[in-house]
């Protein structure tokens, strides 16, 4: 079991999911971001312009290592080889963060590079809580586990998502990243409150927050269905459930997701000034 | 009643199976579309990176037809690993075998390039010989060296002038493809591959020279298949592309 005390080494302050277009721009004017997110499967190749800048980068920013390809969620075990990639990407990187998914992506030799969801039972819950030891067994350091977002739920479940995240955390010791974004398209859909989410939450445990855009659509019945696309800017009742969450947590490292069309730079620096702005008060309380 | 992964996977790969039945809206309705918000999210997803992975395949056939044919692939083939870096490596086989486009008969062998061109701008790095090695070492020691090539160097034969065929559909201006049969060498000098057409039985050299023997016994065997065969041109291209590492005279 992993002390779930040690807090992440990303700081408190805004960051973004790198693109490579981005590199030069975040070299010469990174302002007001102060570390940045990458996705663990797209530098598992073995050298090139890739592995190049993100060498580069991490001399100047703390970097967090965001997987989303180990399949925590899968009944069957976790693929060894990717462990494996994820253990040297991590031991050469030295990453200020890594974290993955409640979710699952690969089942019986195909990965369906989506993350696909759970039912809360204990039978999940063991089996998520088994691969989050091995996890942190073999990287050799703390894990954050991110909710998701959600469009459907099972009859199955027998727990809510956050008693379900919270006995993840008490077994494993692992922490969590809080998406903002994810609660408030998961309460929209399902049609639950999620301010009383973010209440529930073990906040205590949270290593990190990610806030991303969401796509609106609609459902059979009419009913309001938004999708977690990442292709837009945040939506301002995710700004407000951030500022709702922050007053209760405290300040966190906070991430700008932009995945989907991605915009020139400018545009994803004023999302992280804004993030810098809604981080503000927490900070000014917490000196 | 439960939904397994195993149902989950059937019906997300399968539109026209029925939506797992556990599966509800949050409020005991049954999930309905909400569950082609997954489907989509697999499909469409895996669609656009074989798209962006095959940029000429899509080019050549247009957007909605290799939409259609990447729609059959990604149901057909699903990746087996999350790097998708590596996605797409049974597509030029699949597009071979594929009917509607046989006519077509060199659109497996660009689809080899565009796979050539990412394991070339993936593989690790090397650092290329340097040139002045030839003005430096004697003939003799030359012809015994043994030859280390760059982890990056991918080689693509073909019966058609698929270079050319590439070219004219990236390249502002490139002429119109000859009709010809090219072998395509495929180097990283630092960051992008270079790729440049080789002389006729430049493969096999390099297959010898691969094999670990020595340059000028290589060279004698592939003189005997081809009488004219003009190593300095392979030379240039092989420094062009930085695709030699080392040359190593036997002691």
């Amino acid at each position: 079991m992993f002390d779930a005390s040690s807090s992440s080494q990303l700081p408190n302050a805004p960051g973004v999911g790198y693109k490579p277009q981005h590199f030069a721009d975040i070299l010469e004017s990174p302002a007001p971001v102060e570390w940045l997110e990458i996705h663990a499967e797209n530098y598992m190749g073995l050298g090139g312009r890739p592995l190049a800048q993100l060498r580069h980068l991490a001399e100047q920013f703390p970097i967090s290592v965001h997987g989303v390809g180990l399949s925590i969620g899968s009944e069957g075990a976790l693929d060894g080889d990717h462990l494996a990639r994820l253990k040297t990407l991590c031991d050469w990187l030295n990453p200020a963060s890594f974290s993955e998914h409640l979710a699952w992506s690969s089942h019986e030799n195909a990965f369906l590079n989506d993350l696909l969801p759970l039912p809360y039972t204990q039978e999940t819950l063991n089996r998520v809580a088994d691969h989050i030891d091995q996890v942190q067994e073999v990287l050799g350091r703390k894990m954050l586990l991110e909710n998701p977002s959600s469009y459907l739920a099972f009859a199955e479940s027998t727990m809510s998502e956050t008693d379900f995240l919270r006995a993840i955390t008490q077994r494993t010791g692992c922490g969590l990243l809080l998406d903002v974004n994810n609660v408030f398209v998961s309460a929209t859909n399902l049609k639950l409150d999620a301010r009383a989410y973010i209440d529930d939450f073990p906040l205590a445990q949270v290593g990190e927050i990610h806030l991303g855009g969401h796509d609106e659509e609609a459902d059979d019945h009419g009913a309001p269905l938004l999708i977690d696309s990442h292709g837009a800017e945040i939506a301002d009742p995710v700004w407000a459930l951030l500022d709702y969450t922050l007053e209760r947590s405290g300040p966190k490292p906070l991430l700008i997701e932009w995945d989907t069309d991605v915009p020139d730079w400018p545009v994803l620096a004023d999302e992280a000034k804004r993030g810098a702005r809604a981080l503000a008060p927490s900070l000014a309380l917490a000196s | 009643m439960i939904t397994t992964q195993t149902d989950f996977r059937a019906a997300i790969f399968d539109p026209q199976m029925a939506v797992p039945a556990s599966l509800t809206d949050g409020s005991e309705q049954p999930a309905g579309k909400r569950f082609n918000v997954y489907r989509n999210n697999v499909i469409v997803s895996l669609k656009e990176a074989l798209s962006e992975s095959f940029p000429v395949v899509t080019k050549l056939i247009g957007p909605q037809s290799f939409a259609n044919l990447a729609g059959l692939y990604v149901r057909a083939h699903p990746p087996c690993d999350p790097r998708m870096m590596l996605y797409g490596a049974e597509f030029p086989a699949f597009l071979e075998t594929f009917q509607p486009l046989q006519h077509v008969g060199y659109l497996a062998d660009v689809a080899r390039l565009e796979l050539a061109q990412r394991r070339a701008y993936h593989a690790a790095d090397a650092t290329p010989i340097d040139p002045a090695i030839f003005g430096e070492l004697p003939p003799e020691a030359l012809a015994s060296a043994t030859v280390l090539f760059a982890p990056a160097m991918q080689i693509v034969q073909s019966s058609w002038p698929v270079l050319d065929i590439w070219q004219f559909n990236m390249t502002k201006d490139a002429p119109q493809p000859s009709a010809a049969a090219q072998n395509v060498l495929i180097g990283r000098p630092e960051f992008d591959p270079q790729m440049r057409a080789m002389p006729e039985g430049s493969a096999e050299l390099i297959t010898l020279l691969q094999n670990r023997t020595k340059l000028g016994d290589a060279l004698e065997t592939i003189e005997q298949s081809h009488p004219d065969f003009d190593f300095s041109a392979l030379l240039g291209v092989l420094l062009q592309t930085g695709a030699l590492v080392a040359l190593t005279p036997s002691q």
